[in-house]
């Protein structure tokens, strides 16, 4: 559907280059709701206009269903773009016109009759819940309801890809919540292929099947969503998935505990992630009976992605040290990850360590 | 009544009619030149702003010889600017007196101002806004049509007041070199031979001008504006 091939961009200024893409490959499937995620200034913008060609490569191919469209003219162009539609942080409504008239300018050239324009309106605005909204001004509403009128508009003349540029950055969480879950509805009515550029973990879990990280311009990181939240490996993407299950927020929370500055000599502070059908709690109680491992949960989370239970436990497993290892090596075996986060420091008892531990796997 | 205007306005008083024609003549340069200045000016403002930096139709080189023009003509005082132009105004209109012959000079005085102006208000039109039309495939024409003439119109309202504003001054300049109007009535009659009961009549009437068009013009800003 969509497929960018080794595709850069470099903005040249008076003194320097900057490479705000570099290289970049991405294949987008029909259907997909593909998330690209990355701090501010990684490149996303740029990479998202370039699907429509706001941005025009300085390198690379576009390919938009099955056609280059950088071979095209400007005016085939236009049509082209008529058929994606995008949707931006700051909504980008015009404000001397209605809700009605925003969403007509983008129906008023493609040649459909005056009557049936008014009814498409009518049906966007249903669509989108604002049916009530009609005529009063952007000014008028709130936030989220202005994302629902710029998404009417990106829809008006039905096309097959949606692009987002932040489109929830703005947002409040709960209207966030609401934003993303009409987008979902979209993608599965309408089977709409949506790209979705963000720096919020959270929006990418709760909607895409597909994930890709951004980091200064590169992707470093492209998954489906269940494995890159199970199975991360650049450090950008486990930073960015441990701020959405809060995991951090736990961790910073459990290091203040008073039990931590104790740990004897026979308790290991670790942090276990698996994905699956399977729960933690059988997994727990083999440790016990196969190797007299105890484990003392401190904190659970479990994200149910795409119908795949992600699950991550951080707990403080005790037992004889030649015990533990064969427990974590069963963990292992049973595709659990294992995150040593703090063991007991014999000389210096209440040294810190790093936070993010040694990967154990 | 009539005493007060007697005793404070002797002259004035005497000569309705020259006071109504100069009024007249007066609105007549400000009337064309307003609408041929105006044209030209939203014309060039639009170039200015496609074609600049960050413009959709965006050209360097042409924006900066445009801008380069337009700063050169704005620097000239319009009194230089009128002397400047006498022949110019001969070759066109036949004469370089009189108040048509005055357009000549008002309209290249104006046209950079108000294109300048323009130039600024649609500069704040959101580009955001722009962006959104260009990803929904609208054209060039269409922008600049549908989106920066119709989001930028408060704006536009404002800046063709100040405009308009400037103008009336730039007229009465020009009735000082023989262009009519109350400009002209000021400096014959109030500056040349003392009467300035008939200066102080211009002024109210110039100040009447002022407040209408300022009047008007809030009134559409406050009623375009969303
Ligand atoms: N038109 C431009 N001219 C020059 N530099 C740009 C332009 N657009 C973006 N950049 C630069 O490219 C980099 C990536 O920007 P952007 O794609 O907006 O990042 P993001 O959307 O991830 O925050 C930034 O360093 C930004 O300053
Ligand atoms: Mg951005």
């Amino acid at each position: 559907m969509i497929e960018l091939n080794n595709v850069s961009v470099a903005f040249r200024q008076k003194k320097e280059t900057i490479h705000a893409v570099k290289n970049v490959s991405l294949q987008i499937s029909r259907g997909d709701i593909f998330g690209i995620v990355g701090y501010s200034g990684a490149g996303k913008s740029t990479l998202i206009r370039l699907i429509n060609l706001l941005q025009r490569p300085s390198r690379g191919e576009v390919i938009i269903q099955g056609k280059n469209i950088l071979t095209l003219n400007k005016k085939s162009l236009r049509a082209e773009r008529k058929k994606m539609g995008m949707i931006f942080q700051h909504f980008n409504l015009m404000e001397q016109r209605t809700v009605y008239e925003n969403i007509h300018f983008a129906l008023k050239y493609s040649g459909i009759k005056k009557e049936q324009r008014a009814e498409k309106i009518t049906s966007l605005l249903e669509l989108v819940g604002l049916s009530d909204k009609k005529n009063a001004y952007p000014n008028q509403l709130s936030g989220g309801q202005k994302q629902r009128v710029a998404i009417a508009r990106a829809l008006a003349n039905d096309p097959e890809i949606l692009l987002c540029d932040e489109a929830t950055s703005a947002l409040d969480p709960k209207t966030t919540t609401q934003i993303l879950k009409l987008l979902r509805e979209l993608n599965q009515k309408l089977n709409l292929t949506i790209v979705l550029i963000t720096h919020e973990m959270q929006v990418v879990k709760e909607l895409c099947n597909r994930v890709a990280i951004m980091e200064a311009g590169e992707i470093i990181e492209q998954e489906s969503i269940v494995s890159i939240f199970s199975q991360p490996k650049k450090n950008l993407t486990k930073d960015f998935i441990r701020t959405a299950t809060h995991i951090d927020q736990a961790l910073e929370n459990i290091w203040q505990h008073p039990t931590l500055a104790h740990l004897t000599d026979n308790e290991l502070l670790v942090e276990l992630s698996y994905v699956g059908e399977q729960t933690s709690e059988p997994l727990l109680t083999a440790l016990y009976s196969r190797y007299q491992v105890t484990t003392n949960i401190l904190y659970g989370n479990i994200e149910i992605l795409q119908q795949t239970p992600v699950g991550s436990l951080i707990a403080i497993l005790s037992g004889e040290t030649l015990q533990q290892e064969k427990a974590l090596l069963f963990l292992k075996t049973q595709n659990v990850t294992v995150t040593l986060l703090k063991q007991h420091a014999p000389k210096n008892e209440g040294q810190k360590l790093t936070k993010g531990g040694t990967n154990n796997e | 009544m009539n005493d007060f205007l007697l005793h404070y306005f002797p002259n004035a008083i005497q000569i309705p009619d020259e006071i109504w024609q100069s009024t007249v003549e007066t609105l007549y340069m400000t009337f064309w030149t307003a609408l041929i200045a105006g044209l030209f000016g939203i014309l060039i403002g639009i170039i200015l702003v496609t074609t600049g930096k960050n413009g959709i139709l965006k050209n360097l080189c042409f924006y900066a010889i445009l801008d380069k023009l337009i700063n050169i003509c704005r620097s000239i005082p319009f009194i230089i600017m009128l002397s400047l132009l006498t022949s110019l105004t001969r070759f066109l209109v036949g004469t370089s007196i009189g108040t048509t012959a005055a357009l000549v000079p008002l309209i290249i005085g104006v046209v950079p101002f108000y294109a300048r102006q323009i130039e600024n208000a649609l500069l704040e039109v959101d580009p955001g806004v722009i962006e959104a039309a260009e990803a929904m495939g609208t054209s060039p024409l269409g922008i600049i049509f549908r989106v920066y003439l119709i989001e930028g119109l408060p704006s536009i309202l404002r800046v063709s007041a100040v405009t308009i504003i400037n103008l009336i001054g730039l007229t009465a300049m020009a009735g000082a070199v023989g262009g009519g109007g109350l400009g002209n009535l000021a400096i014959t009659r109030g500056y040349n031979r003392f009467q300035t009961d008939v200066t102080v009549v211009t002024v109210i009437i110039i100040l009447l001008f002022v407040f209408i068009s300022q009047f008007i013009s809030n009134f559409a800003i406050r009623k375009t504006t969303h």
